[in-house]
């Protein structure tokens, strides 16, 4: 349990960079005035007491996410911070609206590549963009899934630059997680500060499964009231099993394995029950395209069902996310969003790309070998926050060796300014500190779309760093969108 | 229901059936060794071999103490039948049916193995054993008293009480095979502590005062292995038991093979003439024979309901 030694607002200052909660030292902004002023008037033993209380909590109701450390699978708690995040309803509404033009957008073009490729004619976006992205995949060309849609359920990763401006850091199309930890952050908020939501208007977010309920059934290919809806995870050795559960639960849907499901001559899925085979309807799967279906992608894979690719094409089965779909999350097709936005809708992007270089073309490439110092580097195809090179904190070594990564396959490299990712004060071992933090809303397109108030806040709890990632040591907060006062 | 599923849900049951048993066992046990004259102690191993694990604690083990045989029921992770291993499988069991079961009963397990684990050595050791184990007990019986208040009486509650039932009466016949063991190897001058004996029987069961309600009469051997066997009215006695198993198979779908070897069970655990068992010096072998039933039953539940699962 972390002790935080004292808590004072009067000195706390996240100079040089953007505090979601405080405009400068001692002036908290207007949406965060109740929370301020509220925490301000807890003495230091009281913020503790309460801190002590989420932890428990949290080992109490079991939320926890899964590492792996020298072959064996550990439940950590999950990590949290109980000063929420704040962020006025005004700037969010034009979040949503952005949000939702961005996943439209990446939907029409997936859809687009694997069928006519209109945007490639049209001189767009060259072929070489997707055709050799890792996650293209042959075997869903010339199909269009119910509603056109492919990307049901979106988590984009948003950060907050210096002067306040948002932009869109990526998108997550394949089996994007965190979900549950959102739900379960704001469950704890109303347990520790019951009394800031009497107060305030913060936006709820329970309605999340709901609306993901309704999404799913609407892909269902047998119109009924309720269709069989399964959620397809890996295992409980999956670090996200706990959310699969979660989301199972909630919705209540069937959580299966891959070995729960077959698929019969009838190309229909079924599920073995107590009661002989069952049918189902819609699959929200949490495994990667790869392991989906042996007869189709990997022959080795023990987590698919044989025959899904077969059934999903039939139009016997909706799947979530639909495999390919995850092609849009190539960090080279990323940098290409701005463009599919005003090719297909016609429109201007409401929230903007982080400036991106891409390797494979050659003045971007000899810009970035030239300031590898102040750049990040990332591969295109990875996530989880792996393999990438932040400049300014890198060492010579780091930064020769992935130079010559970039020039053996400067397809796979990208570069984007190092931004001065925005902070909010958090209950550190020294006291209350300013951490850096993103935000990942979640997104979810069927027949209509809907993002979700908020999201999930991850914070990097080490002084200076700028990784958020749970498994290397991120935390959490509660995000709320408040009502100002008038 | 998925059949991964439903095989969880009736593990999940056992082990917990199971762990609370053993923790009862050993408890009733310690009670009455304290109470045994020097020179009459008795044999913990007896307590290893009822479980039928010997072979396991052979392995590890060169003497049969008392501390090496608590430590291999409580704590030791290489008996699948300890408490400890009891209850990691419970949970994980629960873990992974969790969309399954009431949220409290995660909580609770979750709760539950995490003081288990905290609190191994204080069990093992002779004065903090009793506090600990009757812990464990209560919390076990919490989490039964949960999922049967909470949670619908539906086919997964149907294999919850399947797995418990069955635990149940198979841990009841080891139960009073103990008792039988001494009838078996009865010394004269052992007589005097036959009746403290029987009574620790009744209390592994929690039957002390219900049998003292039914029966009337002092305790003696015939009568308990009657009671615990044959009282249908009693919850634990392996009669009671077994008609539970009935009752949750007659509502599961395509029931057919393990309904009839359930009422079969059943049959043999009610007609038993128990005197004449005695008499004969049968009774060991009854009692072996009934486990084999009961574990038949189970064969025929695996292969009717869980055909390609393992559970953890």
């Amino acid at each position: 349990m972390k002790k935080a030694r004292t808590i004072d607002w009067k000195s706390y200052d996240p100079a040089p960079f953007y505090d979601e909660l405080i405009a400068a030292k001692n002036k908290p902004r207007p949406c965060a005035r109740t929370l301020t002023s509220y925490l301000a008037a807890l003495d230091s033993d009281e913020i503790q007491t309460r801190q002590q209380a989420a932890e428990l909590a949290i080992l109490e109701m079991g939320i926890s996410f899964t590492i792996y450390s020298e072959g064996e699978n550990i439940d950590r708690a999950w990590p949290f911070d109980i000063i929420p995040r704040v962020i006025p309803r005004s700037e969010w509404q034009q979040v949503e609206k952005g949000l939702t033009q961005r996943l439209t957008a990446l939907n029409l073009f997936i859809n687009d590549i694997y069928n006519d490729q209109h945007i490639v004619r049209d001189k767009i976006i060259p072929k070489y963009v997707f055709a050799n992205s890792k996650n293209f995949r042959e075997q869903c060309q010339g199909f269009t899934p119910p509603l056109g849609v492919w990307a049901h359920i979106c988590g984009s990763d948003l950060v907050r630059d210096k002067d306040g401006t948002l932009y869109v850091l990526e998108d997550n199309l394949r089996v994007p997680s965190g979900v549950s930890y959102m739900l379960e952050n704001r469950h704890l908020t109303k347990r520790v500060f019951p009394e800031l939501f009497e107060n305030s208007t913060i936006l709820p977010v329970d309605d999340y499964t709901n609306q993901l309920f309704d999404m799913l059934a609407s892909i269902s290919p047998r119109p009924m009231d309720y269709p069989k809806i399964a959620v397809l995870t890996p295992g409980i050795f999956n670090s996200a099993y706990f959310e699969h559960s979660f989301l199972a639960q909630r919705m209540g849907a069937q959580l299966v394995e891959g070995a729960d499901l077959f698929v019969d001559d009838d190309d229909c899925v079924y599920m073995r029950t107590i009661h002989g085979p069952e049918r189902v309807d819609v699959i929200y799967r949490r495994i990667d395209d790869e392991f989906l279906d042996p007869e189709a992608f990997r022959p080795d894979s023990m987590l698919g069902v044989p025959g899904l690719m077969r059934a999903w094409r039939k139009g016997n089965v909706g799947l979530a996310n639909a495999p390919g779909a995850g092609v849009a999350d190539d960090k080279v097709i990323y940098a290409y969003v701005p463009d599919m936005i005003r090719y297909y809708l016609k429109e201007e992007p409401i929230i903007p790309n982080v400036p991106t270089w891409l390797c494979v073309n050659k003045p971007d490439r000899e810009y970035v070998l030239k300031h590898l110092d102040e750049l990040v580097v990332k591969p295109a195809n990875e996530s989880g926050g792996y393999g990438m090179l932040v400049g300014p904190h890198s060492t010579k070594k780091q930064r020769s060796e992935f130079a010559s990564l970039i020039k053996k396959n400067p397809r796979n490299y990208i570069a984007q300014p190092t931004l001065g990712l925005s902070v909010a004060p958090t209950l550190c071992e020294e006291g209350l500190e300013p951490r850096h933090l993103d935000l990942r809303p979640f997104v979810l397109q069927g027949v209509r779309t809907y993002v979700t108030a908020g999201g999930l806040t991850r914070v990097a709890m080490r002084k200076g760093s700028l990784v958020v990632n749970s498994s290397q040591g991120g935390g959490s907060k509660d995000t709320w969108i408040v009502e100002e006062d008038a | 229901m998925l059949s991964r599923v439903a095989e969880r849900l009736y593990w999940m049951a056992r082990y917990l059936e199971r762990a609370e048993n053993t923790s009862r066992m050993i408890m009733a046990f310690n009670s009455l060794a304290l109470d045994m004259p020097r020179n009459q102690s008795l044999s913990w191993r007896s307590l290893v071999s009822v479980t039928g694990m010997e072979g396991i604690f052979n392995e590890h083990y060169q003497r049969d103490d008392e501390r090496n045989c608590v430590k291999f029921l409580i704590a030791d992770a290489y008996n699948p039948s300890a408490v400890a291993s009891c209850l990691r499988a419970a949970r994980e069991n629960i873990r992974t049916t969790r969309d399954q079961v009431p949220t409290e009963a995660w909580e609770v397990i979750n709760e539950l193995y995490r003081y288990t684990f905290e609190n191994l050595d204080t069990a093992i050791s002779k004065r903090g054993r009793h506090a600990v184990l009757s812990e464990i007990v209560g919390r076990c019986q919490m989490l039964t008293g949960l999922l049967t208040g909470c949670m619908s009486h539906d086919a997964g509650y149907d294999f919850i009480r399947l797995g418990r039932n069955l635990e149940r009466a198979d841990m009841a016949t080891r139960q009073i095979e103990i008792g039988a063991l001494q009838l078996q190897v009865r010394e004269d001058d052992n007589e005097p502590y036959e009746g403290l004996l029987w009574t620790s029987v009744l209390r592994y069961q929690s039957a002390f005062q219900m049998y003292r309600q039914n029966v009337r009469r002092r305790v003696n051997g015939p009568q308990v292995v009657s009671f615990l066997l044959q009282n249908e009215p009693f919850p634990r006695s392996v009669l009671h038991c077994l008609n539970e198993v009935v009752t949750a198979l007659e509502r599961l779908p395509r029931n057919s093979v393990p309904l009839r070897t359930a009422l079969q069970t059943a049959r043999h655990a009610g007609e038993a003439d128990v005197h004449q068992l005695i008499v004969d010096d049968d009774l060991i072998d009854y009692l072996d024979r009934l486990q084999l039933e009961i574990g038949e039953l189970h064969r025929d539940i695996v292969r009717c309901w869980f055909p390609i699962h393992e559970a953890a």
